[in-house]
């Protein structure tokens, strides 16, 4: 595909446009900022990825990994930001799922160690990770304000803060792991996954861009699973102080004392 | 009577989020009677319990459970030596069985039926409600059976905070002779916040009356009829009549 084609294909920016524009939805500006960030954006990342390929050098990947870790983790930490030390725990569990899934892929020669391989890859485990840390707090935080009677209850019987938040620990992490789980059970039947589709368009043997979506599926259920688990772990423990006290994390926003 | 202190406080202090709550509290509660804490709302009685409790600790001053410093126990061998019963009477999803088993389960441990059998007998409850689900008790037999699950750690001290104030006449005197049989059968330290100074005055031993954090007065609960302080003569006179 040409540059002129694909500034043909505007016109689906276009339509959008025109309509916001007749039935007054006031979306154009966002319409708009979407359009050309997503333009600026994905042709920087195509030439990044491109020279990177080109040069062919261990470090310009680990550049890449540091890059994408630090993005998922700027964004995640905002809606876990009043857990106390929420940024090294988020990227505590990242590091670890990237070394996690690198390690079984590369060890066992699933794909080979160039950078054409780890970088998509890496990018598709650290943001789905990301996306799973967000639900999750989201989830952790409204179970623990809404079932605060049952923790004070456990601990006033003598029980240590795990079993006081074991239930809502458990549910917050089934929770966010179940849009993946389900997800993958109706794969294919309605829509084709993205990164399938782009394959096959792109000229790739459907059967092989099938594989490669299974690995990328696979891989995504143990990075929901890991992150959801890894996340809920390492934040517990700051929600009582060492009486064994439960001591609630502020809320955005909350002044500290 | 016995001058023993189940509970004693020293020149307790306690702030939340800059607000003081509990402002130079001293006194004790006595062993094996029963004390009743009345006041006014916002007065600091159900933090008082916290603090008894280890859920929350003091800023300053000193509390002696049984003669030994708070500080001294650990977090869970405090807890389980201080019972807390609460007016919420919160349940764990399950049946009655389950909540039962709450305690000892948290130790690793299964109560037997026969036990909990026991309990619900000594808290004047049914035994056939043994696999009722909890969500369908009333609320005197959920107030009944939080008492009973506070009793399946033996404590010492068994603290009430408002426990009847949500119930009706017959409950709460079922309540209240409830209190006095656990108090005479295993000789348990009894402290009960209540609103009702009636039941403060005939079911009390011992009484503290607490306004705006402090401790205002304290004696036998017979001084409810004849208090000395000014505010706690306003405070009765407005609850009796």
């Amino acid at each position: 595909m040409s540059y002129l084609t694909l500034s043909i294909a505007l016109i689906f920016v276009i339509i959008p446009l025109v309509l916001s524009k007749t039935l007054r939805l006031g979306l154009e500006k966002d319409t708009i900022i979407a359009a050309i960030r997503s333009i600026i954006q994905l042709l920087a990342v195509g030439y990044l990825l491109q020279y990177v390929f080109d040069a062919e050098h261990m470090v310009y990947i680990w550049l890449m990994i540091v890059l994408m870790i630090g993005a998922a983790t700027q964004n995640a930490r905002r809606k876990g930001s009043t857990i106390p030390g929420i940024t090294w725990k988020l990227i505590v569990t990242f590091v670890f799922i990237e070394v996690l899934t690198q390690s079984i892929l590369l060890g066992l020669s699933i794909t080979p160690a160039t950078a054409q391989y780890i970088i998509p890859i890496s990018g598709m485990i650290i943001g789905n990770s990301m996306v799973l840390s967000i639900l999750f707090l989201n989830r952790f935080t409204s179970e623990v304000e809404d079932h605060q009677d049952e923790t004070e209850l456990i601990l006033t019987l003598g029980g240590t803060p795990k079993q006081a938040i074991h239930d809502q620990l458990i549910r917050a992490i089934k929770a966010s792991t179940i849009p993946t789980i389900e997800s993958q059970k109706t794969i294919g039947l309605v829509q084709l996954p993205g990164m399938m589709s782009g394959q096959i368009i792109a000229g790739a043997d459907p059967v092989r861009a099938v594989q490669f979506q299974l690995l990328i599926l696979f891989l995504l259920l143990t990075t929901a699973v890991v992150t959801s688990i890894m996340v809920g772990y390492l934040s517990y423990p700051t929600l009582f102080n060492e009486r064994m006290q439960f001591v609630r994390w502020k809320r955005r926003g909350e002044r500290s004392q | 009577m016995s001058t023993q202190a189940a509970i004693r406080f020293e020149n307790v202090f306690y702030s939340m989020r800059g607000d003081t709550i509990l402002k130079n509290i001293t006194g004790m509660f006595p062993e094996g009677q029963i004390t009743t804490i009345v006041g006014p709302s916002g007065a600091g009685k159900s933090t008082l319990f916290k603090l008894c409790n280890g859920l929350q600790s003091p800023d300053a001053g000193e509390i002696m459970i049984s003669d030994k410093p708070i500080v001294d126990y650990e977090p869970i061998e405090l807890r389980r030596h201080v019972g807390i019963a609460l007016q919420q009477a919160t349940m764990i999803r399950g049946d009655v069985m389950e909540n039962l088993n709450l305690p000892q389960q948290l130790q690793g441990k299964q109560i037997t039926e026969q036990r909990a059998k026991e309990l619900l007998e000594v808290v004047g409850l049914k035994q056939d409600i043994l696999h009722r689900d909890s969500k369908d008790l009333s609320g005197g037999q959920r107030q009944k059976l939080s008492i009973a699950r506070t009793l399946v750690n033996y404590p010492k001290i068994l603290l009430l905070d408002e426990i009847t104030s949500s119930l009706d006449r017959v409950s709460q005197q079922d309540i209240e002779h409830l209190i006095q049989k656990i108090n005479k059968k295993y000789g348990t330290t009894m402290v009960w916040i209540t609103h009702n100074l009636e039941q403060a005055l005939t079911i009390g031993n011992y009484t503290w009356v607490m306004m705006e954090g402090e401790v205002v007065e304290t004696g036998e609960s017979s001084l409810l009829k004849d208090p000395k302080d000014k505010r706690v003569k306003q405070f009765v006179k407005g609850e009796f009549e």
